[in-house]
């Protein structure tokens, strides 16, 4: 590729605190009835005004934390002034040049299947609001907008980058990494359909051979989910590469990604003006924190999902793709911990519940670790067979039973249990599960 | 019965010695509103058919043994003061049929502490103003000379009070709006220090300079009404979370010994030599009372007002963004031209390229106007306990003079100003009158120092007895 | 100081007459002018003051409030409503 895409990125994350950020409003919003969780604050009355809330701010704190940031001692709120329908106010109470966090990095692979790494920065993390929500329709045939104000004044964080991302990889991995940190933080269900996070790549190409960020920048809003920002990297590229190779200089704007058409598209600009006009909010004292303040939030960060991968790898010996599963949501991590502990005293190895919790999927609320190395226990418990003579029986199964080959061929995978049980049947011992399986696979290869 | 000259104190003395009902009281300022106010113009809405019910369940509560420090007390709120299910217009065409669906923390308070609202005050829209006359509802009249001004912005509170239309009505001080039209009215105006009232539903006009007072006819019923207001809520993130003092108890302690400071910036620019003579005068008073009065210098005075102009203006533009006409009210084309020209002001000194000229400057002034202050009341340096000063450079003006000149206008605040942009409290007293109008001075202290302001109006006010006279209506 | 009263009052969300829009050029520039007295002042090293109540970390406990209106009265005001929302004329942003 003769252009190097230089690739940044703002996400906001939605927190799952109970009440609003300004207001004692309920922030569960999603799927109520229109203008119903609403209060003079969040509604922008005549008159009201806003009273931070405290968990939102130390949640915000952690996500910084998480992310390798440096903490501001002093920071404070300020008003970004725009007029939207869906902005209450007029303004939105954000932070502009002292947010919570800054300077900070994540880890991410260069490449698919490499093991160099690249360290992204992150530029800031900052504390605002979030606006109504509009929605377009024809009433009595007039194209309306038409507003609520439910998820007004819900705690949003919002995360930049430095424009270090140089393909699309690199940022599907950030931004697994980032929703698997909120989730460990149990700060947000960071659900992409609901909103809860929500993504701006913003993408240029520098031509080889030049110093500095490219002389424009891209901005690609509506997208609501991780593909569709591969995809619109993707397509952002070519157009771009189109145009330069013309020695023209792409626009600087905002553009849309039209998940129809599978292409992003010019967005007429949203205010006229950008010029925010910021100044500190005077309705909200600033915000300190001491050190101790800082060490004790740091402290209550449970071990993060890169960390517990490392170890999980490590102290448990498992391949880095167990390791991988078994750490991407943390419930599914303590769950396998606890299994390991009870394993620990009937010599059940991390591997072999590894295995069983990967395999067969075990439902973790239903079945208690105790019972999980019962169920391990139970399955080893099984006669050994030769494997030529196990091999003979499934080429037998498999013979027999042509129709049902011919089925798990054209997909339909649930036909695997039954050849299963017909080798069992038929091999007339109780043999390892496992075992039996794999060899079924290996024959159907 | 005759509630002309009633104060908080004798009202509620009343009805604990059964002298008159709180319906008859209710009853007959109800009666004087409506025989006066068609000309004075000091209400926007009057709430006669709640008052008297409530009147009645007063008297009901009265007879029951209840025990409320405001029981039964009628009261006006400017009409910035949110009130639930009352038409709040903020004087302003914006508003001129909103109806909140809240009470503002002050409203509430006062309410819970027995009171009765007779209805909301007219005031210039949105408190921009110094005369009252930039009200979409009409110039508010002076109850002293019909054809001047009564002050502003909170013109129709103390007018209300000044023509005994109501004992007690809360204002809005964010440059002057309390002390100033007290001062042209003959009325107590309190502006408490910023964060010892909550804001929470009044409308905001600058929120870092906004405080939340009231006009009474007495340094006393100004204490009490604070007694009620003061405090944290829970919804005001500015407020103090110190415990408002007892403005009672110290009250009638004599001044014997105070130092107060008598800043030569305030009395040599620009001073009407009427009001001049007004202040020596009060000085004097002040001195035969025991003070000890001495020169102090508050050097960035003179940049008062400029100072003010751009942070208020900026704060003002940001605060009424939310009038879109979307969720309430009307749309923003119904703005009068004082807020269209604060929008506009404070939305170019906040834009890029302007902000650190402007904005961020006046800031800086603001923390040189605060240290002025904080040198001038260190005791510990040869400071003094408070400050006199005059509450407006000239005495009231006729209607009509300044209203096509902002500029001249916005200088009438010049005395009052600064202590805004410091968040100090003062109190503003009658002193006297000139050609029958009134003059009044303004004692301002430190942050927190009500209790004092009010010990020393109290001992003036006891000497001067001007609260005695009334306008002839 | 000129200022553009056009691109202000655009910025500002105002929509004035051409006459306003003389009126209060003439006005700004003035009043302007007068608060460029603010140069005088030495504030070389000044701290910038936007509150002096001198608090920090005024919080609120992540509980609910009973402050919450009805779906109805948080549409009382509103001139244009539908179905439970505010309506507005479509905004064009792409849709």
């Amino acid at each position: 590729m003769k252009y190097t895409p230089v690739i940044g990125l703002e996400v906001h994350v939605e927190l799952k605190t109970q009440t609003k950020m300004f207001c004692g409003c309920s922030a569960d919003y999603f799927g109520k009835n229109p203008n119903t969780y609403t209060c003079p604050v969040c509604l922008g009355l005549p008159g009201a005004l806003p009273y931070p809330n405290k968990l939102a701010i130390e949640w915000c704190v952690k996500i910084a934390l998480s992310l390798n940031c440096k903490i501001k001692e002093f920071s404070k709120f300020d008003r970004k002034n725009y007029f939207y329908p869906d902005l209450p106010k007029g303004y939105q109470i954000s932070q502009y040049d002292l947010p919570f966090g800054h300077d900070g990095f994540i880890e991410v692979f260069k490449e698919k299947g490499s093991t160099d790494v690249k360290k992204i920065g992150i530029t800031r993390v900052h504390m605002e609001e979030d606006t109504g929500k509009l929605t377009h329709a024809i009433v009595s045939n007039e194209k309306v907008s038409l507003i609520d104000f439910n998820r007004s004044g819900v705690p949003l964080v919002e995360i930049v980058t430095e424009p270090d991302f140089e393909n699309e990889y690199q940022v599907i991995q950030y931004l697994q990494k980032l929703q698997k940190i909120v989730r460990y933080l149990g700060v947000s269900n960071a659900d992409m359909e609901k909103g809860d996070m929500r993504l701006e790549p913003n993408i240029s190409l520098s031509k080889p051979n030049t110093k500095g960020l490219p002389n424009y920048k891209v901005e690609v809003k509506n997208i609501n989910s991780f593909r569709f920002v591969d995809r619109a990297i993707q397509f952002e590229v070519k157009r771009q590469t189109a145009l330069l190779d013309k020695n023209q200089t792409p626009k600087q704007e905002t553009r849309g990604w039209n998940e129809v058409k599978n292409e992003t598209v010019s967005q007429r600009s949203k205010e006229e003006a950008h010029d925010y006009r910021y100044f500190p909010e005077p309705d909200i004292p600033p915000i300190e924190f001491t050190e101790d303040e800082i060490t004790s939030l740091k402290s209550s960060i449970p071990e993060l999902p890169d960390e517990k991968f490392k170890r999980f790898e490590q102290k448990y010996n498992l391949t880095s793709y167990d390791s991988e599963i078994l750490t991407r949501e943390k419930g599914l991590a303590d769950y396998f911990e606890e299994v390991v502990k009870v394993g620990k005293k009937y010599q059940v190895l991390p591997k072999q519940i590894a295995n069983e919790i990967i395999n067969t999927k075990v439902n973790t609320e239903e079945i208690f670790p105790a019972k999980l190395v019962e169920i391990i226990l139970e399955n080893k418990k099984t006669e050994t067979v030769d494997e030529s003579e196990l091999f003979s029986v499934v080429t037998s199964v498999l013979t027999e039973n042509a129709k049902a080959v011919e089925e798990y061929k054209n997909g339909k995978e649930n036909v695997l249990q039954f050849l299963i049980g017909q080798t069992m049947r038929k091999l007339g011992k109780k043999v390892d599960l496992n075992a039996v399986k794999s060899a079924i696979l290996e024959k159907l290869k | 019965m005759d509630v002309t000259n009633l104060t908080i104190e004798s009202i509620l003395d009343g009805y604990k010695n059964k002298k008159f009902s709180v319906n008859e009281v209710v009853e007959s300022y109800l009666k004087r509103i409506k025989r006066h106010d068609k000309e004075l113009n000091s209400f926007i809405t009057v709430c006669e058919k709640e008052a008297l019910e409530e009147a009645k369940k007063k008297d009901e509560d009265l007879a029951n043994g209840v025990k409320l420090p405001l029981l039964g007390l009628p009261i006006a709120l400017k009409d910035m003061f949110s009130t639930k299910g009352i038409r709040t217009t903020a004087a302003s065409n914006v508003l001129k049929d909103y109806i909140p669906s809240y009470n503002a923390t002050v409203v509430d308070r006062l309410k819970d502490a027995g009171a009765i609202i007779l209805g909301k005050t007219n005031h210039d829209a949105w408190a921009h103003g110094s005369s009252g006359e930039n009200s979409d509802f009409g110039p508010t009249k002076n109850p002293w000379n019909k054809e001047y001004t009564p002050g502003g912005s909170s013109s129709g509170s103390a007018v209300a009070v000044a023509a005994g239309l109501t004992p007690i009505a809360t204002g809005t001080d964010t440059g002057g709006s309390i002390r100033l039209p007290a001062s042209f009215t003959n009325v107590v105006g309190l502006k408490p220090t910023y964060g010892r009232v909550s804001r929470f539903g009044i409308i905001s006009m600058a929120s870092s300079l906004d405080s939340i007072g009231h006009f009474t006819k007495t340094v006393s019923d100004s204490a009490r009404i604070l007694q009620t207001t003061a405090g944290k809520d829970g919804y005001d993130a500015t407020l103090s979370s110190d415990k408002p003092k007892n403005y009672l108890k110290n009250l009638k302690n004599g001044i014997k010994g105070l130092r107060l400071g008598v800043p030569k910036e305030f009395v040599t620019k620009g001073l009407q030599k009427e009001v001049k003579n007004a202040f020596e005068g009060a000085v004097k008073i002040l001195e035969d009372l025991g003070a000890e009065t001495l020169e102090v210098s508050l050097p960035h005075t003179e940049y008062g007002i400029a100072t003010y102009y751009v942070i208020q203006t900026a704060e003002v533009s940001s605060n009424l963004a939310r009038f879109d006409g979307i969720r309430f009210g009307n749309k923003r084309t119904e703005f009068g031209d004082e807020a269209k020209r604060r929008i506009m002001l404070g939305t170019f000194t906040l834009s890029a390229g302007y902000y650190d000229a402007y904005y961020k400057r006046a800031m800086q002034v603001r923390t040189l106007v605060r240290k002025d202050y904080e040198k001038a009341f260190d005791l510990s340096s040869g400071g003094v306990d408070a400050i006199i000063v005059p509450a407006s450079p000239t005495t009231p003006w006729r209607l009509g003079e300044k209203v096509n000149d902002p500029l001249a206008m916005y200088l009438s605040d010049a005395l009052t100003v600064t202590a805004n942009i410091a968040g100090i409290p003062g109190l503003s007293v009658p002193a006297g009158f000139n050609n029958g109008l009134p003059v009044g001075i303004q004692i301002l202290g430190p942050q927190f120092s009500e209790d004092l302001l009010f010990r020393i109006g109290y001992s003036f006010e006891q000497k001067t007895e001007y609260y005695k006279q009334t306008p002839n209506l | 100081m000129k200022i553009d009263v056009k691109k202000v009052a655009t910025l500002a969300n105002l929509t004035l007459t051409p006459q306003e829009e003389h009126k209060f050029e003439k006005q700004l520039s003035e009043i302007l002018t007068y608060v460029e007295k603010l140069n005088d002042v030495d504030v070389e090293g000044v701290e910038p003051t936007s509150q002096v109540t001198g608090l920090t970390n005024v919080t609120k406990n992540d509980n609910f409030s009973d402050d919450s209106l009805s779906q109805n009265a948080a549409l009382s005001g509103a001139k244009n409503q539908n179905n439970g929302f505010f309506k507005v004329k479509a905004i064009f942003d792409n849709e």
